[in-house]
């Protein structure tokens, strides 16, 4: 009656205890329990599987044509019970081809996030977004871009802690003014290489930069548009200048004012675009079922995102170079120290608390 | 590229902008925080627009929005004034243009 076949799919056993009909009805709870859409038209109609499904409802249901007394009755009924089971057995066959199917493309969605999960964690831990991975036809690339900066990252907080140690060493022995500023040519441009990995990463991914994701949770609190407040940076390096100049004194206290203004000005800006961006969202209908053909402006406005990222940092390298200008070496490695300093102390908090006791007290 | 240099010399602080554009809007708002008031010009709501656009490119700006000029000479953009005003020199050369 049944060809037995090798493949799994194909395979036409139509007893009760049969384990594919099981499976095909298991697959039904699973397809309403989980509102998968099965693709609702491609299965073609096989009439040679039919033909069998009806030799075996037959085997099934008995023969039902032997008593003629009442052959139009119980004949009605039989063809009317043939002809539901035939139904029911199509039915079955086409759900279980979708569930299968469904268990394919998953099984091909794993193996990809496996890979994915594998590369990130050599690479670093970026995998492209995380609720924008969830999407259909967007399998949560890693964005190299990203990667790099990330990786890129972890060398320059090394190298960063390397340069700390070294002006520590030197403040403390008491080096020369010579030796001194080479260290801190250094440190100067070592901040001005983070500032150019920033530019290239707010490229790849703006909203990367601004969420701070590269940074520890506790820089995270700190952040202003991609970083640290620029006035903060002056805020931190301020107490270890002195002695200053009084001269020296009321240019950082000018310094400092413009960078305040700036950065209110800059502010207002940020503002007006998300507050634009909201409304253009608003405004947005849904065209033929997506919402996509309108969002040409709004996309304009998340572009413009990535200038404020390059000003904000603008005006904190800006800010360094002022104070470069301001101050004596000694006192320029100062500061530097303590900036570095600063935002160790502030990856060891996040160290600490990440790894703190959820126990309850 | 007259026309751009007409409305320079109309007022001693000329922004050309885009309504659209908050970076614009940041630096028109910066101008106001130093206390000067600067004539703005959308070039987006001129029907020249176009031809001031290309004339300030042809001038060097990157981006032909936000220009900025004072007495009559282009400043530059958004980074130029940030850094002049950080250097400290933006606000000496607001000062004759400052409201009493």
């Amino acid at each position: 009656m049944n060809s037995p076949s090798a493949q799994f799919v194909t395979s036409r056993r139509m007893g009760v205890y049969d384990p594919i009909h099981q499976m095909s009805m298991w697959g039904e709870n699973f397809k309403s329990n989980s509102n998968l859409n099965s693709p609702a038209s491609l299965i073609v109609e096989d009439v040679k599987l039919d033909s069998q499904s009806e030799d075996a409802s037959h085997g099934i249901s008995g023969p039902s044509n032997q008593y003629d007394q009442e052959a139009t009755k119980p004949v009605d009924k039989a063809q009317r019970r043939l002809a539901q089971n035939r139904e029911a057995a199509r039915k079955s066959r086409l759900r279980k081809k979708a569930y299968v199917q469904q268990l394919e493309t998953s099984r091909l969605k794993l193996i990809q996030l496996e890979h994915e999960l594998e590369c990130a964690r050599h690479q670093g831990s970026y995998i492209g977004g995380g609720l924008d991975a969830i999407h259909p036809g967007f399998p949560g690339a890693v964005n190299p871009g990203i990667t790099t900066f990330e990786i890129e990252y972890g060398n320059w907080v090394e190298e960063q802690n390397r340069q700390i140690c070294d002006l520590r060493n030197a403040l403390n022995a008491h080096v020369t003014d010579m030796e001194l500023r080479m260290l801190v040519e250094n440190c100067r441009n070592h901040y001005f290489e983070l500032f150019r990995m920033k530019e290239t990463a707010a490229k790849a991914d703006v909203f990367y930069v601004t969420s701070g994701m590269w940074k520890t949770s506790a820089e995270r609190f700190f952040s202003w548009i991609g970083g640290i407040r620029p006035s903060e940076l002056l805020k931190v390096l301020g107490p270890q200048l002195n002695p200053m100049t009084e001269q020296q004194s009321a240019k950082v206290v000018v310094l400092r004012d413009a960078c305040l203004q700036a950065e209110d000005a800059l502010w207002q800006g940020m503002e007006r675009l998300q507050q634009t961006l909201a409304e253009t969202v608003a405004a947005s209908q849904l065209i033929e079922g997506s919402y996509i053909p309108q969002m040409a402006p709004a996309m304009k406005k998340l572009e413009a995102l990535v200038e404020f990222v390059n000003e904000a940092d603008h005006i904190r390298e800006e800010a360094l170079e002022q104070m470069f200008h301001i101050l004596t070496i000694r006192q320029a490695a100062r500061g530097l120290l303590a900036l570095g300093e600063y935002f160790q102390r502030f990856r060891a908090l996040s160290k600490l608390w990440a790894t703190r006791s959820h126990e309850p007290a | 590229m007259d026309k751009v240099t007409r409305l320079v010399s109309e007022k001693g602080i000329v922004i050309f902008s885009k309504s659209s554009c908050c970076m614009c809007y940041a630096v028109i708002i910066l101008f106001k925080e130093l206390g000067v008031k600067p004539l703005v010009h959308e070039i987006d709501e001129d029907p020249e627009g176009r031809e001031i656009e290309k004339a300030l490119m042809r001038l060097g700006c990157n981006a032909p929005v936000p220009a900025v000029f004072i007495g009559g000479t282009l400043v530059g953009s958004t980074n130029e004034v940030m850094s002049l005003h950080l250097k400290g020199s933006l606000t000496p050369l607001l000062q004759p243009y400052k409201s009493p």
